[in-house]
């Protein structure tokens, strides 16, 4: 197994329990493995949590980890995946003063070129949305950084596996 | 403990709902689960539940700890007597947060345990109100699971599952903290046991393909080496384990906490690895061609440095947690499930077998051991006292049938060592913790949970005063622990890492020790000191005749030293005598 550093996408599926959340992260802390972004929101199964976790570890250690994050009593299953097993994205938004957005006919440009959707404009201010991979992100941010960014904020990653994850199926089995 | 012999045989499952309290509720589940004893401390956030304790003792025999760390040690030693799962409650804030050190040392060392503790009202939650503290959070890291309650009506359900998730699969701490308000709440109480959980498998389905692959690895090993851990004995695998070893003729050694599975003068039993294991063992995991570890987690005082851990060998791992597979030590074929049910079907796949070249080395390292280390520690020729030769007192006086509880540091490591066991259960220590203080508290459990066996708790002079308190317990309940301090006013393995490791500079290691045997005579409890071989024996006699607690002083050789060892970070082949 290598024992190089690379970029995991971690999926758990998991019960909605208050308390979860400071259980699983605490397995991370232990290892003093920074996480570098994190998603949780509901799954494909009524009733059943999904965490996208972003980390840079080891094969050895993601695996050691995964054991570890299925034996909580409340996770029904812990994957680990590298990005091309995934499709992924990230989310951001711009608070960009209004003014540019007429007085700077480039702004406009770079909105076009860049897949970007204005979500609201107002007379102060208007606020761009991306998603995209993070490089995509990261050149909108520099491209606007240029003109002067009010408020910038980046999500989690969230991702999807090109394989199947099979979860009620192994719900089934815990079952049976 | 009278009451508990003509306690009431009343069955609380499946009786019509009815209108109780909270607090009532909590002391109903507690019976429905088969809750006999249970250690604590009162305290403001719990007296609800106190309260009760007080309409149903009859039923439910409380014990009064003279801190909540012994109720949590107490309940401990009760349950890893008996198999069955302690209880241990406490209040809110300090009350909640002295539990912790028990709870983690459950944790890390796979005890069946549910602790209750008060907590503020629910409106006050978060407010940093009195004897409030996040115990949920605080106890996280180091329970199998918890959960607070804010209403009566999920107590039922939820300590339902803490006994479930305590005692199913790998056995662990759950904690259960409930709101005053929740406690005072009148609900519709029926109860109902936890058998599933959606999202648990305690134990994973054997794979007959791994048992196969197993089979065909131990049917062809040449040298083969069992380790196995307290795995056996949590599964209740011992006969399975024993008829496996002697149809399979492996030579077989133990984690400290598996000792006791199997006797302690069996032939195939090759004795201890590990730190301060035996020598034979530990040198040959570095020359079997198989190793086959059954219930045991590769810890790091077993394997020494680990990139020269049984490299040569092919590695079986029969284990109940597929976390423990690979975490330490990558293993060729995993075994994965119970224990007794693994066992039980590969006795069928495995020839019958015998390995007396083999065992024939073990013998030949165990002589050397003897020469170096054993004769000196038993049968010593210097004029001090050994730690050594006070166990083998205590074991020709037990007959290999009593429980020695023992504590943390050098007379740990003697009484592993040393006592001899001739049926299982036998050894209560704190293993993956390394808690000083354990062993007081934990042989107050042990001897209620079986009051017809012999419990002797060998405890060193540091972590003796690290629980004496425990004496109050002792004495009020009148368990009969036989309590063995073998004194050698240090902390004895710290300063022998100092005299070995860091130049004998003797850092706050040193003991100026006060009169124990007054202070046990304070409790009332009977108490002798010993100073000289001439009075060992009978001294040790007298306390194991004893019907009730006694308290043995032992005054040892100040200065001795644990061999053999592998100084952290070395390889187990390079385990030294001296």
């Amino acid at each position: 197994m290598k024992s190089t550093l690379k970029q995991y996408t971690i999926s758990i599926y998991s019960e909605n329990n208050i308390g979860l959340l400071n259980r699983i992260s605490a397995i991370f802390q232990r290892r003093h493995i920074n996480i570098e972004s994190m998603n949780i929101s509901e799954s494909e199964i009524e009733g059943v949590s999904r965490f996208t976790i972003l980390v840079n570890m080891t094969e050895k250690n993601v695996k050691k980890i995964i054991g570890q994050i299925e034996k909580q009593i409340e996770v029904i299953k812990a994957f680990y995946h590298t990005d091309e097993e995934t499709i992924y994205l990230e989310s951001c938004m711009f608070k960009i003063k209004s003014d540019l957005l007429f007085e700077e006919r480039q702004i406009q440009n770079i909105i076009k070129d860049s897949d970007a959707r204005i979500v609201t404009v107002n007379r102060d201010f208007f606020v761009l949305e991306k998603s995209g991979r993070r490089h995509e992100i990261e050149l909108l941010h520099r491209e606007l950084k240029a003109f002067g960014v009010m408020q910038f904020v980046r999500s989690g990653r969230i991702a999807v596996t090109k394989d199947e994850m099979k979860i009620s199926e192994i719900l089934n089995l815990f079952n049976s | 403990m009278e009451n508990l012999k003509t306690k009431p045989q009343t069955n609380y499952l499946n009786l019509p709902k009815e209108k109780i309290t909270g607090a009532e509720a909590v002391v109903r589940c507690l019976i429905a689960e088969g809750v006999d004893i249970i250690y604590g401390y009162p305290g403001g956030a719990i007296m609800p539940v106190y309260d009760e304790f007080y309409k149903y003792h009859k039923e439910i025999y409380h014990v009064l700890t003279r801190h909540e760390q012994g109720a949590t040690h107490a309940a401990q030693g009760y349950a890893r007597i008996s198999g069955k799962t302690g209880v241990a409650i406490a209040t809110s804030g300090p009350g909640a947060t002295n539990l912790i050190t028990g709870i983690a040392d459950a944790q890390i060392d796979s005890t069946p345990m549910v602790c209750i503790t008060g907590q503020v009202p629910s409106h006050l939650l978060g407010s940093d109100a009195f004897q409030e503290t996040d115990i949920v959070g605080i106890s996280t890291p180091v329970t199998k699971w918890n959960h607070q309650i804010t209403r009566a009506e999920e107590i039922p359900e939820v300590i339902a599952k803490a006994f479930y998730i305590a005692r199913s699969g790998r056995p662990g701490p759950v904690l259960i903290d409930i709101t005053k308000d929740a406690q005072f709440q009148i609900f519709d109480f029926t109860y109902k046991k936890c058998e599933v959980i959606r999202s648990y498998k305690p134990v994973p389905k054997l794979k007959h393909s791994q048992l196969q692959a197993a089979a065909e690895l131990i049917n062809s090993a040449k040298k083969p080496l069992i380790v196995w851990g307290q795995g056996v004995i949590l599964g209740k695998a011992e006969i399975e384990f024993k008829t496996f070893v002697e149809k399979t003729g492996i030579p077989a050694a133990w984690t400290i906490m598996g000792v006791s599975a199997i006797d302690t003068a069996h032939p195939l039993n090759v004795g201890m690895v590990g730190m301060h294991g035996n020598y034979g063992p530990n040198i040959l995991t570095n020359e079997c061609d198989l190793l086959i570890a059954i219930g045991m987690r590769f810890d790091d005082r077993v394997t020494g440095k680990l990139s020269e851990y049984a490299k040569q060998a092919k590695v079986i791992h029969f284990e109940i947690d597929p976390a423990e597979v690979d975490k330490n030590v990558k293993t060729d074929v995993a075994v994965l499930g119970d224990s007794k049910e693994s066992l039980n079907e590969i006795l069928a796949m495995v020839n019958e077998n015998n390995h007396d070249d083999w065992l024939g080395k073990f013998k030949a390292l165990s002589e050397i051991e003897f020469e170096k280390v054993i004769k000196n520690d038993l049968y010593p020729s210097k004029d001090g006292l050994t730690m050594g030769e006070v166990l083998k007192e205590i074991n020709i006086q037990s007959g290999g049938k009593a429980a020695i509880v023992s504590d943390v540091g050098q007379h740990q490591m003697i009484a592993c060592r040393y006592a001899e066991f001739t049926q299982s259960r036998g050894n209560i220590t704190s293993g993956g913790l390394g808690t000083m203080g354990f062993a007081l508290p934990a042989a107050i459990g042990a001897k209620m949970a079986c009051p017809g066996r012999e419990v002797v708790a060998v405890i060193g002079d540091g972590g003796y005063q690290m629980t004496i308190q425990e004496l109050g317990t002792i004495f009020q309940t009148k368990a009969a622990v036989k309590i063995v301090v073998l004194n050698n006013d240090f902390l004895g393995m710290v300063r022998q890492w100092q005299q070995l490791f860091f130049d004998k500079r003797y850092a706050s290691t040193e003991m100026t020790n006060p009169d124990f045997v007054t202070i046990a005579k304070g409790y009332h409890i009977e108490a002798k000191r010993v100073t000289k071989r001439e009075d060992l024996a009978a001294a040790v006699e007298d306390m194991m005749r004893s019907k009730a607690a006694y308290f043995l002083e032992v005054c040892v050789e100040k200065e001795d030293n644990v061999f053999p060892m592998i100084p952290s970070g070395v390889s187990v082949s390079e385990i030294r005598l001296e």
